[in-house]
């Protein structure tokens, strides 16, 4: 499949939004659920959610890698550990002094009007780039463009990315390891 | 189409912020430490949408370069603080910002 | 004519030295080195004394010449003490005349008082002390005498107030004695209160405060009629004489004084401190001279004080507190010369006062000393056979002060009842409160020397086997004193006997008295007032002679309490004054000032408290704290940009 475009009436648009909502009510989730697995999971909805979002702006790669990466390694290393560590069996409260709920609520409520406010309120499209819909298609597809930059001009990041990788695990391997006698 | 008719990208960004500060008011409200970490992973979701969404919006793949960046982190960093995470449940039974109050003082 | 010498400090500095020695090596109590012995101290004292009256006769002869005109003076400016924009006081000493005449009786009659100090408090555990004051309190004096501006005078001024709370206070581990030391500083400082304002408005309007100066200044002025700018200077430099030379209303702490050792009270309370008022009235004499007002309130305060003491004096118990308020009436004869005018008059009872009244102290302290203590002259009596010469010393002291001629006191007082009579500032009635204070005096004093000396001895028998006469280094000053005493009136004979060479001395110094009359006129006077003093000192014997036990009337209750004036202040002053101040301390200090001060710390305390309620230590509070904070920030960065 060709790049697709962003068209702006009918189904596309209609399914637009119902991604954008379906991601926020798992968002939500992740906050409201008690169980840390039903909050995992909502956590997986929210991210799946947000893929397909990626994928109607264009991002494929992105998007392949949100859902491998995000949904399909972490998440899955967060329900490891909440099984293993049997958390799901644990009742956890939200803070008992219940005077302090508001607080993150409010602010996050303050957060998210402000930052909706400075997004919608922004110039773009003032800097246009050469990676139209348009040049992506002919130079080959998304990944193809996406690997082409990497790996010349941002080649250096990626590198370190990789020690960092490397550092992360021997790091998380000498953390959660018993101690030996 | 080389027009882009902007403003309809708004409930992507809409979203990346609510995501942002959905994320943002679960970490101060929850007090088990695992769910702080994933709405840590939220926090990082909603950027990533933003950034897209800009990339998109200025026909320049850098957003979507920097979101690939972001998810490595993010994978990595979620690993070591589950990591941690373990080796402090290993010392106490329970692991709530509750036992965590050695702060105090 | 100034002349210029390095001489003049050293007599007030022979004294210091003295002062210091004594201080460091007696009166300082090292626990390990041993302390100069008491008699050494006095040694030294009184050598330093001795000193300084050497260099002041050697001064005081090329003064004058060994003429009998004056004509220079000796001045010594040590250094610039204060220069301050329109304000010089340099440290300056100045001897002329006057000043010359007042060190020769300072430092002579000092010097005798110390040597008979030296037997006089052999017997006490710290004489060192007692001779560290004195000799700080002889270096007062002279720099009070020999000050060449006022604020140098006031200085001595100061200086010697502090000396006498010193050295009445000595035995301060009595109470009352303490007290006494107290109370004739406070009532000293009230009359400085005054002193110091009168500087102040002097300065204020003729900007110098050099006597030279001044005087220059004032050489043209006419007298102010009624009251003004200089009638207040000179009221309130009065105040301070009244309160140093204990005139009324400031007389009050020089009974209480008594509780000094006796040559103390020899040296500070008849020769010399109190003498200061009068001091400072004849050098600024040529302000007064222009101020009728000033000098009719002095005349009159001093008439006054000179009446009511002798009235008080009549029934007093005490052998000390009759000389006191001998004291006390004598210098109010030295203001009602000031104030008509006769200022070297003044000087000349002064001197004669210094004479007769240290040898009566001298020896009141000699009785005292043989009577093992005792004071009261009901229990005294028919001393003259066990101490024959302080018995006639003191004779001559008390002829002397009644006014019996040829003794000094006769010229002196006589020539103030003069002045008085005849002086267009004085008149009749001022010379008549005198004629009866002169009586009054001779009567209290034959009766102090009746009830001491004559008839029966009424001691018990103790004390009547220890009675003695007082070793040499006690009489021989006695004998000295009495023969000054006896004819020290020489040094001015009245212009229808003689000459008077006091007057030359201080010609142009002070200004000249103004009694003029007849001579036919003072020869009667003067008869008048030697058949008063005759009279009244045989009424005396007559009437004392062994009548210890007096009956005790409400008035001689009244008189004997100085008219309750002491009770009076009391209630209206001091009581007031303390509840104020205990009121001041209870309320305006510990609750009022201690409470702001504490309250600042219980805000601090409960700041911090309110405060801790955010250290929970939880997680989750911290991170709401950082949301707050970020979002603030944002809020500004978005309110900014946008």
């Amino acid at each position: 499949m060709t790049g697709s475009d962003f068209i702006q009436t009918g189904l596309p648009m209609a399914l637009y939004v119902v991604f954008c909502v379906l991601a926020i009510v798992g968002a939500l989730g992740v906050v409201i659920l008690r169980n840390p697995v039903s909050a995992a999971f909502s956590l997986i909805v929210a991210f799946l959610n947000v893929a397909c979002i990626f994928a109607m702006q264009g991002a494929f790669f992105i998007s392949a890698v949100q859902v491998i990466v995000y949904a399909g390694a972490i998440m899955v290393l967060f329900i490891f550990v909440i099984m293993l560590l049997s958390f799901d069996r644990v009742e956890l409260d939200f803070p008992t002094n219940k005077i302090f709920t508001p607080i993150p609520i409010f602010g996050g409520f303050l957060f998210f009007a402000g930052m909706s406010f400075i997004l919608l309120k922004g110039k773009m499209g003032a800097h246009r780039g050469p990676f139209t819909q348009q040049a992506i298609e002919t130079a080959g597809g998304n990944v193809r463009v996406i690997s082409e930059i990497m790996f010349s001009d941002y080649v250096l990041p990626f590198l370190v990315m990789g020690m960092l990788l490397s550092i992360c695990i021997v790091g998380a391997v000498l953390l959660a390891k018993k101690k030996v006698e | 189409m080389n027009q882009l008719d902007v403003p309809f990208l708004y409930p992507a960004l809409i979203t990346g912020a609510a995501l942002f500060s959905i994320g943002l008011a679960g970490i101060a409200l929850r007090r088990s430490l695992i769910a702080m970490l994933m709405c840590i992973e939220l926090m990082l979701t909603g950027v990533n949408m933003t950034l897209v969404s800009f990339s998109y919006a200025n026909a320049d793949l850098t957003g979507q370069i920097m979101v690939f960046f972001i998810v490595t982190v993010a994978a990595a960093e979620g690993a070591i603080g589950l990591g941690l995470l373990i080796a402090l449940y290993r010392n106490m039974k329970e692991v709530g910002t509750a036992q965590l109050s050695q702060m105090k003082e | 004519m100034m002349e210029q010498t390095s001489l003049l400090s050293w007599i007030i500095l022979l004294p210091m030295i003295a002062c210091v020695i004594n201080g460091i090596g007696g009166a300082i109590p090292w626990k390990s080195t041993p302390r100069i012995p008491g008699t050494v101290s006095g040694i030294l004292a009184s050598a330093a004394v001795f000193g300084s009256f050497v260099i002041s006769v050697m001064l005081y002869l090329k003064l004058t010449g060994g003429h009998e005109s004056v004509a220079t003076a000796f001045e010594q400016t040590l250094f610039p003490w204060i220069q301050v924009g329109d304000l010089s006081i340099p440290m300056a000493f100045r001897m002329d005349g006057l000043s010359g005449m007042l060190c020769l009786v300072v430092t002579g009659v000092g010097f005798l008082i110390h040597v008979y100090s030296i037997g006089y408090m052999s017997h006490d555990e710290n004489p060192q002390r007692y001779f560290t004051y004195l000799n700080l309190f002889t270096a007062s004096m002279l720099i009070l005498i020999l000050g060449a501006s006022l604020p140098i005078l006031f200085i001595g001024w100061e200086g010697v107030g502090l000396c006498s709370y010193l050295l009445i206070g000595f035995w301060f581990e009595d109470l009352e004695k303490a007290k006494a030391g107290k109370k004739a500083f406070v009532v000293n400082r009230i009359g400085d209160l005054g002193f110091l304002l009168g500087m102040f408005i002097l300065f204020r309007d003729y900007h110098t405060l050099d006597f030279m100066q001044l005087k220059e200044a004032f050489a043209s002025i006419s007298p102010e009629v009624g009251f003004g700018a200089l009638s207040a200077i000179t009221m309130l430099l009065f105040v301070g004489a009244t309160g140093k030379s204990a005139q009324i209303p400031l007389f009050v702490w020089l009974p209480d004084a008594m509780a000094g050792p006796t040559p103390v009270s020899a040296l500070i309370h008849a020769a010399t401190m109190v003498t200061a008022g009068v001091y400072m009235c004849c050098r600024l004499g040529f302000l007064y001279a222009l101020t009728p007002f000033t000098s009719g309130v002095i005349a009159v305060v001093g008439m006054l004080t000179a009446i009511v003491s002798a009235t008080i004096a009549i029934k007093q118990t005490d052998i000390k507190k009759v000389l006191a308020y001998s004291t006390t009436s004598q210098l109010g004869y030295m203001f009602v010369a000031v104030g008509v005018g006769a200022y070297s008059v003044a000087v000349f009872h002064l001197i004669t006062h210094a004479f007769f009244k240290a040898l009566m102290f001298l020896g009141s302290g000699s009785v005292i000393h043989a009577c093992d203590g005792e004071q009261d002259m009901r229990k005294m009596g028919g001393l003259k056979d066990y101490m024959p010469i302080t018995f006639w010393t003191f004779v001559c002291g008390t002829l002397a002060i009644s006014g019996v001629p040829i003794f000094s006191g006769f010229f002196s007082k006589d020539e103030i009842l003069w002045q008085a009579f005849s002086s267009q500032l004085g008149g009749i009635p001022l010379y008549l409160v005198g004629l009866v204070t002169a009586g009054l005096t001779a009567t209290y004093m034959g009766r102090l020397v009746v009830l001491t000396f004559l008839g029966k001895n009424r001691s018990s028998k103790h004390v009547r086997d220890h009675l003695h006469e007082s070793p040499p280094v006690m009489t021989v000053p006695l004998i000295i004193l009495a023969v000054l005493a006896t004819f020290g009136g020489f040094l001015s004979l009245p212009h229808i006997i003689g000459h008077s060479y006091l007057n030359h001395v201080l010609n142009g110094i002070v200004p000249e008295s103004l009694g003029h009359g007849a001579a036919s006129t003072e020869w009667l006077l003067m008869a008048v007032s030697v058949a008063v003093a005759s009279s009244c000192l045989y009424l005396s014997y007559v009437l004392f002679l062994d009548k210890a036990d007096e009956k005790e009337t409400p008035l001689t209750k009244f008189l004997y309490n100085s008219y309750y004036l002491n009770e009076f202040y009391d209630k209206t002053i001091v009581w007031p004054l303390n509840r104020f101040g205990i009121f001041l301390w209870k309320i305006v200090d510990v609750v009022i000032i201690d409470g702001a001060v504490l309250l600042s710390a219980r805000i601090s305390g409960g700041a911090g408290r309110a405060l801790k309620v955010l250290h929970t230590g939880r997680l989750e509070h911290y991170l709401a704290a950082f949301m707050v904070g970020t979002m603030i920030l944002v809020a500004i960065f978005v309110s900014r940009v946008f």
